[in-house]
């Protein structure tokens, strides 16, 4: 008895304050006519749906640009949309199923992990499309698998790392650089091997000796943080590679690379490498931000809308490289003035080579 | 030591009740009283829970927040719209989870309760074994990583192996019963041996248990597969649990093994002599041991069975639905089974419909979330809110009574002289 009046007399508290919030807010005109249902003019009949791995749409990584590409869509085209966020793997076949079932035109699923469900549903499903952000479909064996219905959107961005690892080696000071992921996955590891690569060039050229730390392409091991949310086990890696002399570090670990920027922003002349979106503007930590190597899932998910509303998806893989812009280096920012001409002339040389194939940046992580 | 059946523990529960209630820990008293609060305050915790979600997926909704800009110039509109926000989303949540009558095909319209029956198989199977915790006066917080542990397991035998159809399942059953046992097992021994506690232990296994399972996935040999991602092969066919309805449903026998492990754990604590030692301990040990009961033995008893229920858990879960095993395998399956154990009140039906409500809860989520695009949070909301108003009386009763914080004295003459002061203090409140 007590307990139940208790819980009465706090909900009618509830109540007045709410009461009270409302007096305050709720003094406006109401409109003319009583607002529309959600949805407002639809000049195209298409359905876009987006599944994601249990990150959700606030994950700083590539749940976010998926995300953040499709409702730039949605907007565009002014077509409907549909999202779910998986809360864990479970989620994940019941989720894509859920949007077939209600009609989508394409569903999007984010990362490796929406592989499996994707692929049934595409097979089950030949009408609607499917489209798999980092990860390439594959059958039960793990043997790549092509669909006519499902397009991978995957981003070689080992590319665009390598410009990274050389312009890290060309503007370190102490002569020691560093990288960590945040899980040993092949869309992580795939910056780490052209980061290596591109210090090792640097070397090459310049007969310097800038030794990397974090990462071992050849045994393929090197430091990870364990996850994408801890962001403290980011700043404790940073802080071990400073403390080993390194003034440029480049984490591939979606937020957790703030815990290492925190680590930076407290020591003079370290220098950090944002991943996927260009960190100067997603991030805090513009000043300690040398460059960013960007992926552009948003892009990719936008083109592959744009195909679908004009009647011309394509089951191609989509592959971001530097020829098409699909993953880049971010503009120096604050630090323009500090990069040498020279190294900038190099990275655009360096980047004609990758595009004409002269240099072929290898990893086995490739997609 | 004999134990003979109800009628005969009833009596005996109810002569040791006075006596004992002066001789508990401030953690098993909680424990005791969640147990014994009536089933009224369950259903209660729901309907509050309902209402207090209800508020954030108003307060979460532009059309809402749009109406209440004018709400004194016109406020029937944000009563409509409100209205007509709860309505939609609420309807969904049901619809995906019991009965979709807008669904296109006869199929879709009864498939979302199989969906829930899904949902619920890992939640029942490793909130029992919670739940026989709680009974004897442990708090397992280790279900995720005994639920981990067997699934490794009965995935790694599921994949590994090529067996005739029948004795694969079987051996890969056991083994997740094995994985979770052997997680649990440590946990227990621990416990019995030296008094480690057994919350610290468990948690930390846990993340021994997340991290180990990290690296087996980086071992080709253990992910027998040529990708490099972390994820293993497909459990083999004969490993499945096969489906109860067809290819349309995912309804798989692991719902008969959940049904048929709430019958065995209901016999072993009502009916067994082992279940009624374990409540014995969990009553209160030192009694337990005075009548003959050894305690080091039914301790890690409690927490090696506690561990091969959640491990047949993660067993089902992964031979039923999941076929490969990746680092979140587990999802949050272990800490929602604390809660189903919760809700359920330590028994094995209130268990098995508490693990049904929340697998129907994770089935309606995803349509409410697909179709409405009400903030799958709410549902997590929804669990959190009803354990709250579940866990919340008694606990605060406890702390109000016994105001000193940390966990019971080592010394019995002093914990009992503390209870004794608990006690009167009782009386004058």
């Amino acid at each position: 008895m007590m307990r139940s009046m208790w819980t009465k007399r706090s909900l009618t508290a509830a109540g007045v304050a709410a009461a009270g919030a409302l007096v305050l807010s709720g003094c406006g005109q109401a409109p003319d006519e009583a607002p529309e249902a959600a949805g407002g003019e639809e000049s195209v009949d298409y359905k876009a749906c987006i599944v994601s791995d249990a990150g959700g749409w606030d994950d700083q990584s590539f749940n976010q640009s998926g995300y953040e590409g499709l409702m730039a869509a949605v907007d565009e085209f002014g077509i409907e949309h549909a999202e779910a966020q998986s809360q864990s793997d479970a989620d994940f076949g019941p989720n894509v199923d859920s949007m077939v079932q209600q009609g989508c035109n394409v569903v999007f699923g984010v990362g490796f992990l929406l592989e499996e469900a994707l692929h049934d549903a595409a097979e089950a499903n030949p009408e609607t499309d499917f489209a798999l952000i980092d990860s390439t479909f594959s059958d039960a064996d793990g043997n790549p698998a092509e669909l006519e219905n499902g397009k991978p959107l995957v981003f070689n961005t080992a590319e665009a790392a390598y410009l990274a690892g050389y312009v890290a080696a060309a503007m370190s000071e102490t002569g020691t650089v560093a990288t960590f992921g945040g899980m040993q996955i092949p869309s992580v590891t795939i910056f780490m091997d052209g980061f290596a690569d591109g210090v090792d060039r640097y070397n090459e050229d310049n007969g310097e000796d800038v030794q990397l730390l974090g990462w071992n392409k050849e045994s393929q091991q090197g430091s990870f943080s364990g996850d994408f949310d801890n962001q403290s086990q980011g700043r404790t890696i940073a802080e071990q590679f400073l403390s080993q002399d390194a003034d440029v570090i480049m984490p591939v670990a979606g937020p957790v690379g703030l815990g290492a920027a925190a680590a930076i922003d407290e020591v003079d002349d370290a220098k950090l490498i944002w991943v996927d979106s260009d960190g100067y503007e997603s991030t805090e930590h513009g000043d300690i931000i040398l460059t960013s190597v960007l992926k552009q899932i948003s892009q990719a998910v936008y083109d592959t809308v744009e195909e679908g509303v004009n009647d011309q998806f394509d089951a191609t893989p989509y592959v971001g490289t530097l020829e098409n812009e699909g993953v880049g280096l971010a503009p120096f920012h604050d630090f323009e003035d500090e990069v040498p001409q020279e190294v900038k002339d190099k990275v655009d040389e360096l980047r004609q080579e990758i595009i004409s194939g002269e240099t072929v940046v290898e990893t086995e992580n490739a997609p | 030591m004999s134990a003979g059946g109800t009628g005969e523990n009833e009596p005996r529960d109810e002569a040791r009740a006075g006596a004992l209630a002066q001789a508990e820990g401030r953690v098993a008293r909680a424990l005791r009283e969640m147990g014994q609060s009536s089933w009224l305050v369950s259903v209660l915790a729901v309907v509050l829970a309902l209402i207090a979600g209800g508020v954030l997926i108003l307060a979460a909704n532009r059309e809402v927040q749009a109406t209440l800009g004018y709400f004194f110039a016109r406020p029937v509109d944000f009563f409509a719209v409100s209205w007509q926000v709860l309505t939609d989303a609420y309807s969904a949540l049901f619809r995906g989870a019991v009965f979709d009558w807008q669904a296109p095909s006869a199929v879709r319209t009864i498939r979302p309760i199989t969906e829930t029956m899904v949902y619920s198989v890992p939640l029942i199977l490793s909130g029992l074994g919670i739940a026989i915790g709680f009974r004897s006066g442990m708090l397992n917080i280790g279900g995720q990583g005994q639920i981990i542990l067997g699934a490794s397991f009965a995935g790694f035998i599921g994949y590994w192996m090529q067996l005739p159809v029948g004795l694969h399942l079987l051996l890969a059953l056991l083994g997740g019963a094995l994985g979770g046992a052997i997680w649990g097992g440590i946990a227990g021994v621990l416990k019995a041996r030296t008094g480690a506690n057994e919350v610290i232990v468990t948690i930390m296994l846990n993340n021994i248990a997340i991290y180990l399972l990290a690296w087996l996935l980086q071992q080709r040999w253990f992910t027998q597969t040529d990708s490099n991602q972390p994820q293993s092969a497909a459990v083999a066919e004969s490993a499945q649990l096969f489906g109860l309805l067809g290819p349309q449903f995912r309804l798989h026998a692991g719902f008969i093994l959940a049904i048929l492990a709430t019958l065995a754990v209901w016999w072993l604590m009502e009916r067994s002599t082992l279940g009624f030692e374990f409540r014995a301990i969990g009553e209160n040990p030192e009694a337990a041991r005075t009548a003959g009961i050894s305690v080091v033995k039914a301790t890690a008893l409690v927490l090696i069975i506690a561990g091969a229920l959640s491990g047949l858990g993660g067993a089902a879960h992964v031979l039923g639905t999941e076929h490969r095993l990746t680092g979140g395998i587990a999802g949050t399956l272990g800490f929602d089974a604390i809660t189903v154990a919760l809700l359920g009140r330590s028994r094995p039906l209130g268990t098995f419909l508490a693990g049904l409500l929340f697998g129907g809860l994770k089935a309606g989520g995803v349509l409410m979330q697909s179709q409405t695009g009400t903030p799958i949070d709410i549902v997590l909301v929804l669990q959190s809110v009803i354990v709250l108003l579940i866990a919340a009386p008694p606990l605060v009763r406890a702390i109000f009574f016994l105001p000193r914080p940390g966990g019971r004295p080592p010394a019995s003459s002093r914990r009992a002289r503390r209870q004794r002061s608990a006690a009167k203090k009782e009386v004058a409140a």
